[in-house]
């Protein structure tokens, strides 16, 4: 009783199958336009960022990089306290959000029941949805006074033995941005590792059950050397998002332009000092310091994607895609 | 290590009965041990009953073979084996499948003991992704076998027993994913046996594999037999005739719930079966 309904849709696919060459070539216009856009815009930002950045590479040169002194009255500048902040700082949040991540994606699909599951899912959803100024508000009056108070003294006293943990937390500092950015790329690694795990075929796991192993074991060999390099992926753009993040990091950091030494001191990263002083910028060098800095963030960020490209690639070599369901 | 175990048997000496390849051959040859005697089993998913009130017994050292029409329940009866329904949250069991003396259906049996006495090989191959080696190691190791001397051993004889040793006794090194799809089920058959099962439950093992591949695996099972229970799924009925002890024929009616129509030894399933839908079915004339 339907075959009346479908007509004109068979109709229909019969029209886009005889149409399927000129869209051919419109489609490939039109992604390789779009690609090419994207090549130039890069190539089009490294030139502007370089030309207007020059009189700060001209006179500090690479030395820059390494410089740790960041005085904008007597035109010295150097940008290493801000690499190594940004480096810091994305890189624990990283290694903390690819732990939490996917430790509760394993949770979401090997364990919760249905009934958690879909309200968990779509709440760590929502969590991607806010805005960051909002995640550093929070960080300011939530979170910082909860570490200047509770868990700072906390960590300091017992684990204060480690290298760069020493006291006193003052309720900004690395700690608290770390602790912000590991919160805002969660959502983007639990997403996409929930995906990859769920994916896994049944068969694999019901293969390695058979054997006699358990749930545990499971994971360990069935499912995660299959979820890896979808796992990669959703750490790296979980790393791309605290590398560029800005604002929230902005607010929670401290704003200070020594190196840290511990990890409750204020600091300040690539991106945040950019969108601090730019505007009140003292003088010529100095704006062309905070755009050698834009310079470099940008190649930063083109480096991490190329490595973590490689990084993929090589763990995906000569495995996995091949399997026989 | 497993010696308190309820579920773990003496060793048996291999091949006490004299075993018959063809058809035909006398009925009393063949063993009638029971390893397994399922009572009243039935099993939902959600409200809706797959199988009901299968009553049957498994004899020792011999291959029996579950047939009948998709959708009939042979794969619901057999996961109730060694319990992989447990994966489906919605399947429910009820039900004795005793085993070993022991109600494996029941609440306190610990299942990772039972799945190793209790082997399975899927439908579609699933090599695990690592080396040949790895794929048969695996299990060994995990329940304890930690010498290597030994797991080379165990990875040697049961490639032997899965006549794929020849095959790849040259790059055991080599990822298992890289075998052709009748090298990978004939690995997952030494996995299998690597942890040493009382009883093999095979779900349409040579389904996916073309005639030849096929054949060897029937040989296989023929051989294992003589030290070993096996429980096969089939839809190629010759193939049942050909490999098979006892057969056994289920039927989902009307209301589409699986039944045990006729159980027996295959020679006389197939020769006079009791049940005419039994007839029609291995006749051709429907299913
Ligand atoms: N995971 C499941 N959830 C819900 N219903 C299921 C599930 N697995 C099987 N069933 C239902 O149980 C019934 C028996 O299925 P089963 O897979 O045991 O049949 P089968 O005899 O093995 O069929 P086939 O020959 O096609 O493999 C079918 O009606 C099927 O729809
Ligand atoms: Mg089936």
């Amino acid at each position: 009783m339907q075959l009346t309904e479908m007509r004109p849709d068979f109709e229909r696919a019969d029209g886009v199958l005889a149409g399927v060459e000129p869209r051919e070539w419109l489609f490939r216009g039109i992604v390789g336009g779009a690609a090419l856009f994207v090549f130039v815009v890069i190539i089009a930002m490294i030139y502007e960022l370089t030309r207007q950045a020059w009189p700060a590479i001209d006179a500090f040169g690479l030395g820059f990089l390494t410089s740790t002194t960041w005085n904008p009255p007597s035109e010295q500048f150097g940008a290493a306290p801000f690499i190594i902040g940004t480096l810091v700082t994305s890189s624990l949040a990283l290694v903390l959000g690819t732990i939490i991540g996917v430790g509760s994606s394993l949770f979401l699909v090997e364990v919760a029941p249905r009934c958690v599951r879909l309200p968990v899912s779509y709440t760590v959803e929502l969590l991607a949805a806010i805005p960051s100024v909002v995640y550093g508000l929070w960080g300011v009056f939530v979170l910082g006074p909860w570490i200047q108070h509770t868990a700072g003294p906390f960590i300091v006293r017992w684990f204060g033995w480690l290298p760069w943990v020493e006291g006193p937390a003052l309720g900004v500092g690395v700690f608290e941005a770390v602790l912000i950015l590991t919160i805002m790329i969660l959502p983007t690694i639990v997403a996409i590792s929930r995906d990859v795990i769920g994916a896994v075929p049944r068969s694999q796991r019901e293969g390695i059950l058979a054997l006699g192993a358990t749930r545990w074991e499971m994971v360990r060999i069935a499912v995660l050397p299959y979820a890896r390099s979808g796992i990669l992926g959703a750490a790296i753009l979980g790393l791309a998002r605290a590398i560029g993040e800005t604002l929230a990091v902005a607010l929670v950091i401290g704003n200070s332009t020594q190196v840290p030494d511990s990890i409750f001191s204020p600091a300040y990263t690539m991106a945040s000092v950019i969108a601090n002083q730019f505007r009140e910028a003292e003088n010529d060098m100095h704006v062309a310091a905070l755009i050698y800095i834009g310079l470099l963030l940008l190649i930063i960020t083109l480096l991490v994607n190329a490595g973590a490209r490689l990084l993929v690639w090589r763990v995906t070599k000569g495995q996995i895609t091949t399997v026989i369901e | 290590m497993a010696g308190d175990s309820p579920l773990r048997t003496p060793p048996k000496v291999a091949a006490p009965v004299v075993r018959p390849r063809a058809r035909g051959a006398a009925a009393g040859a063949v063993s009638t041990d029971v390893r397994i005697r399922a009572e009243h089993v039935s099993v939902s998913y959600g409200d809706r009953r797959a199988i009901e009130d299968v009553t049957i017994d498994i004899h020792d050292r011999a291959v029996t073979a579950i047939i009948g029409p998709s959708g009939c329940g042979k794969s619901t009866l057999l996961r109730a084996f060694n319990r992989m329904n447990d994966l489906i949250p919605s399947a429910r069991s009820t039900g004795r499948v005793e085993m070993d003396g022991v109600d494996v259906l029941g609440r306190n049996i610990d299942i990772v003991r039972l799945r190793r006495r209790v082997g399975m090989v899927f439908q579609k191959p699933n090599a695990f992704p690592m080396s040949i080696y790895e794929n048969i190691a695996y299990g060994p190791r995990q329940h304890g076998q930690k010498r290597r001397a030994r797991l080379d051993e165990i990875v040697e004889s049961t490639l032997r027993r899965a006549a794929l040793w020849d095959d790849v006794d040259d790059r055991l090194g080599a990822s298992a994913v890289g075998l052709s799809g009748g090298q990978q089920q004939r690995l997952c058959i030494a996995r299998a046996l690597a942890v040493e099962p009382h009883v093999l439950l095979m779900d349409e093992p040579c389904s996916a594999l073309d005639p030849i591949a096929t054949l060897k695996i029937e040989d296989l099972m023929r051989d294992l037999a003589r030290e070993l229970t096996i429980v096969i799924v089939t839809h190629n009925m010759q193939q049942a005739a050909r490999v098979s002890d006892y057969t056994a024929f289920m039927l989902a009616g009307e209301e589409r719930i699986g039944r045990l129509v006729e159980f027996g030894l295959t020679d006389v399933l197939y020769t006079t079966p009791s049940d005419a839908r039994t007839e029609e079915y291995i006749t051709g004339r429907f299913g």
